[in-house]
């Protein structure tokens, strides 16, 4: 019952950042949209899956889904961030700090 | 409790879906797919809390590990489009 319930929250998060995803208007805002579905919303999915299973392997599972997805998904959006950033730069109006700190130039 | 999570999910994979087809950059894309992943997460692990059957559960460890290493992988691409 309560992992359902728990289930449920994760999966209004994660509707609540595709709506995110589909209304903001430039690629920054929509990667920062979506990292709350990325950790929050699936986080709480995973937790709804562990308080209902009882088989210590499938809490291992489900343990080690959470820790390699926390580990390994906020380096790769970084990644992405950093390499649209490189390319294509910031949107209009946006203020450029680490222009400025490094003296002009990406 | 179960078939609601499953349409929240159904309606928010159409949400990414939409971010995909109309994306203008590539990391528009990449996020839309971020999120298709995690929809695909959510909808085993929603199954497997309402069975109470984990026989799907080491899917779920594969597509934590390689939906971040193809994010990584895409990123670098971008990366080397750089003029």
């Amino acid at each position: 019952m309560i992992g359902e319930l728990l289930a449920l929250v994760g999966a209004v998060l994660i509707l609540l950042s595709a709506v995110g995803v589909v209304r903001f208007d430039d690629v920054f805002a929509r990667m920062h949209a979506l990292a709350k579905a990325s950790t929050l919303g699936i986080l709480l999915i995973l937790v709804g899956a562990a308080v209902n299973l009882r088989n210590l392997n499938d809490l291992t599972s489900v343990m080690l889904a959470a820790v390699v997805h926390l580990l390994a998904s906020p380096p790769a959006s970084n990644m992405v961030s950093r390499a649209t950033y490189l390319t294509e730069g910031l949107p209009e109006g946006a203020i450029d700090e680490h222009a400025e700190l490094s003296g002009g130039g990406r | 409790m179960t078939p609601a999570t499953f349409v929240i999910l159904a309606i928010a994979a159409m949400l990414f879906m939409v971010r995909l087809c109309i994306g203008p950059t590539l990391a528009d894309r990449v996020a839309a797919l971020n999120g298709l992943v995690l929809v695909g997460m959510g909808a085993i692990a929603t199954q497997a809390a309402h069975t109470a059957v984990g026989s799907f559960l080491p899917t779920l460890v594969a597509i934590a590990l390689v939906g971040p290493i193809g994010n990584g992988m895409i990123a670098r691409f971008i990366e080397s489009r750089r003029s």
